[in-house]
Formats: C-alpha cells, sequence, structure tokens
C-alpha cells in the first residue's frame, strides 16, 4: 500500500493540480476516489480525517495529512526535491520570484480563470444549463488584462518563475485545460508568449499523465 | 547593500501583513507611502515595480517582490534566526504551516474583507453597511473559526506548537475586526480567544499596530 495518497474528485481542478505534482515527482500514490456526488465531502468522516472544510483534495504521506491544494504542491515540491522534476528553487532569491508568480495564479488569475470556467464548461457539464453572458463579458476582459501582463512577463523569461518549469507554471494547467476548449482560448492564441508557454507546459509527459489518470475515474 | 524598501499603504491588510513580517525579523526598511486615492499605484513607475498594481512591494539586495504572501514567505526563508523562525524547516512540519497559510487566504480572507469593508471601510467614509453583506460574511467566518477552535485544540498556533507565519498572516485582519462588532465570534470561541490573544500581543506586532496608528492622526 502506497504511503502517499491523494483523495480527490474528477473535474476538480484542484485535484488535478496536486496529480501534476505527484507525476512530475514520479511519485508512488494511490489515488483515493471521493464521490462529490454522494456529499462524501460533506460528511463527518471527511470533515474529521481528511479536509474540515469538506474540500477536495486531500492528501496523505504516511502520518502526514494536508489539505489545500497549493500547500500540498509546495510540501510535495521540498520532501521529495531529490526527485524527478526541480518544481522549486532551493536558492532563497530565485524561490523568491517563484513564490510571487504563485500568488499572482492564485489572486489575480484564478478567480477570473474558474468563473469563467464555470460559466463556460461546469455548468453546461454538471447542471445542463447556458452560461451567463452576463458573468462572461465581464470577466474575459478581466482574464484579457491578466494575460497582458503575463504577455510581458514570459517576453522576459521563458516561465513564469524564470528560466525553469516550476510550479508556478505547474499550477495554471488545470483551469488552463478546461478553458482551452471554450471561447476563452482565443485569449490565449492571441498572445504569442503566452501561446508558446501554455504549448510547452501543456505538452509535458507528467501533466498528460495527471490528466489521464484523472479522466480515468470518471 | 541598498537600503530595504517597502512601497506602501497602511490602510491595507497586505501592506500590514508585510509590515508584520518585517518587523519580526527586526529588519531595517524605509517605508514608502503609496497614495491609492491619488491614483499613484496606476502610474508607469509604480506599475515597472508591480504590474498589477498591487500594494505592497518589497524590495531587498537586488529583488522586487509584489504579492504580502510571496513577501512574506521570503523574509521567513531568508532571514532564518535559530530559535526564532517564523518556519518549520523540516518539510512535513512546514507542510503543515503551509496548508493554515493557504487556509488564511482562501477560508478566512475572504469574509474578513467583506466585514472589513462594511463595517470599517463604510464606517470611515460615512456609508451605511449592508446588512445582507455582513450577516452572510459573518455566518461563513463563523464556520471557519469552529474549525479554528478545533485545531487550536491540538496544537497551540495554527502551524503546529510554535508560532509561525500561519499565524502572522492572520494579524492584519484580526487588527481590523477586533475593532468592531465582530470581536464578539473570536471571544466566545476559547482556543480562537486565547490564541488571539497571545499573537495579538507579540512585541513586534505592537510596533506595526503603532505605526499605523500614528499614520490614522
Amino acid at each position: 500500500m502506497a504511503a502517499i495518497k491523494v483523495h480527490g474528485s474528477p473535474l476538480s481542478t484542484n485535484t488535478l493540480r496536486v496529480l501534476a505534482a505527484v507525476y512530475e515527482k514520479e511519485l508512488d500514490h494511490e489515488f483515493v476516489l471521493v464521490d462529490k456526488s454522494a456529499g462524501e465531502h460533506k460528511k463527518e468522516h471527511f470533515l474529521s480525517t481528511h479536509n474540515p472544510f469538506g474540500q477536495v483534495p486531500a492528501f496523505e504521506d504516511g502520518d502526514l495529512k494536508l489539505f489545500e491544494s497549493r500547500a500540498i504542491t509546495r510540501y510535495i515540491a521540498c520532501e521529495y526535491a531529490d526527485k524527478g522534476t526541480q518544481l522549486i528553487y532551493q536558492d532563497s532569491k530565485k524561490m523568491a520570484i517563484t513564490s510571487v508568480w504563485m500568488e499572482v495564479e492564485g489572486q489575480q488569475y484564478e478567480q477570473i480563470a474558474a468563473k469563467l470556467a464555470w460559466e463556460l464548461v461546469y455548468k453546461p457539464l454538471l447542471l445542463g444549463m447556458s452560461a451567463d453572458k452576463a458573468i462572461v463579458e465581464e470577466n474575459e476582459p478581466k482574464l484579457a488584462k491578466v494575460l497582458d501582463i503575463y504577455e510581458s512577463r514570459l517576453a522576459q523569461s521563458k516561465y513564469l518563475g524564470g528560466d525553469c518549469f516550476t510550479l508556478a507554471d505547474l499550477h495554471h494547467l488545470p483551469t488552463l485545460h478546461y478553458l482551452f476548449g471554450t471561447q476563452v482560448k482565443k485569449l490565449f492564441d492571441s498572445r504569442p508568449h503566452v501561446s508558446a508557454w501554455i504549448a510547452d507546459i501543456t505538452a509535458r509527459p507528467a501533466w498528460l499523465k495527471a490528466l489521464a489518470a484523472l479522466q480515468s475515474q470518471q | 547593500m541598498a537600503i530595504r524598501k517597502l512601497y506602501g499603504t497602511l490602510g491595507s491588510p497586505d501592506t500590514i501583513r508585510a509590515l508584520a513580517s518585517i518587523f519580526e525579523h527586526e529588519l531595517d526598511f524605509e517605508f514608502i507611502p503609496i497614495d491609492l486615492n491619488a491614483g499613484e499605484h496606476k502610474t508607469e513607475s509604480f506599475l515597472s515595480l508591480s504590474p498589477f498594481g498591487l500594494v505592497p512591494v518589497y524590495q531587498d539586495d537586488g529583488l522586487t517582490l509584489f504579492e504580502s504572501r510571496a513577501i512574506m514567505r521570503f523574509i521567513t526563508h531568508y532571514y532564518l534566526k535559530p530559535g526564532t523562525e517564523l518556519v518549520y524547516e523540516v518539510p512535513k512540519l512546514q507542510g503543515i504551516a503551509a496548508t493554515w497559510i493557504d487556509v488564511e487566504d482562501h477560508q478566512f480572507s475572504p469574509p474578513a474583507e467583506k466585514l472589513r469593508q462594511e463595517l470599517v471601510d463604510k464606517a470611515k467614509k460615512g456609508l451605511p453597511m449592508d446588512k445582507e453583506v455582513v450577516a452572510e460574511a459573518e455566518a461563513k467566518l463563523i464556520k471557519v473559526l469552529d474549525v479554528y477552535e478545533e485545531r487550536l485544540t491540538h496544537s497551540k498556533y495554527l502551524g503546529g506548537d510554535r508560532f509561525t507565519s500561519a499565524d502572522l498572516t492572520h494579524l492584519p485582519y484580526l487588527y481590523h475586526l477586533m475593532g468592531t462588532p465582530v470581536k464578539q465570534l473570536f471571544e466566545e470561541r476559547p482556543n480562537v480567544s486565547t490564541w488571539c490573544k497571545d499573537i495579538l500581543s507579540r512585541p513586534c506586532w505592537s510596533r506595526v499596530v503603532e505605526m499605523v496608528e500614528k499614520d490614522k492622526v
């Protein structure tokens, strides 16, 4: 039985985020399916054992229990620094820049991207409802402004954190994946550096394995 | 070595977060106020430091950083002082602290920020609060504080048995909310109340408060 367990759900971008890191690090692990449609994540056992906020993913490594996908990926990157892909910098100052762009993903990008993904992907898929046009029209320009800043940044360095692929790039993969199947794709395609960066990171073998692994759970 | 600089706004919780980290590590620095009302954060020169126009910005040893939690993490790891570190160097213990840093970010801050806007900001501007928004935010905050109450039965601080950035990162919103009726939600939970009193009474935090209060005058 693997010491590492990822508790998660299909279609969960947060679960995908952790799986992406697990596969980049080539870690033996067990995936434990959390049945959100049955409300498993809100039941007493899950709340008291895995995540008191009733969200996926949750993570175990031996006795260690963690939640919050970006805390889990940071742990994986540090604890398994010697395995697989380097996902953080050991040098404090280089890591500081990566840390800035990790915050940008979480604070500036994710909220807008998640709103668009909800309207354009999840609502049709899960609820059979169509997107709220007003919300889409409000958030597309906001995402465009964020991507303009990414375009400038990626004109200066190959990846968001610097010369190497790190968690700052990896954290974007899940919502990018979902938005690429929607009208929002044009915002990425029309920015050459952003477009090249996306083509690069979405072609990574570990990412493709993570996607396949989660899709096989559906 | 060039002097450390913090560009910020003392009314901003993010600026106060960075200040807390700087004072905890006893770093000399120069504070450069940025006037948000005058649109100073939208000028070319500021945007060249902080492309999203965000305060605070921190400069240190050739680095320019924005996003307060990134600044906090950098200072915590760069200025390790044995015996007073705000971080665990063992990855497993640091992983636990990192979880609670993200809990503050994703669970605590959203309702706390809404309450700050309604009960602190609007009051300053002489505007009435939106009672529905306040009630909704309070209900969310209660759920979060119930989780904290349970967590703090297992450890003295959120990140473990010592004060870390997982606790420090809460100080800005605690500071604002303790001056409002929301204070009661913290006081009526014994573990949360003890934890709040403990971290708010740290000497370095008092220096931040002094700096913020002086600016209000």
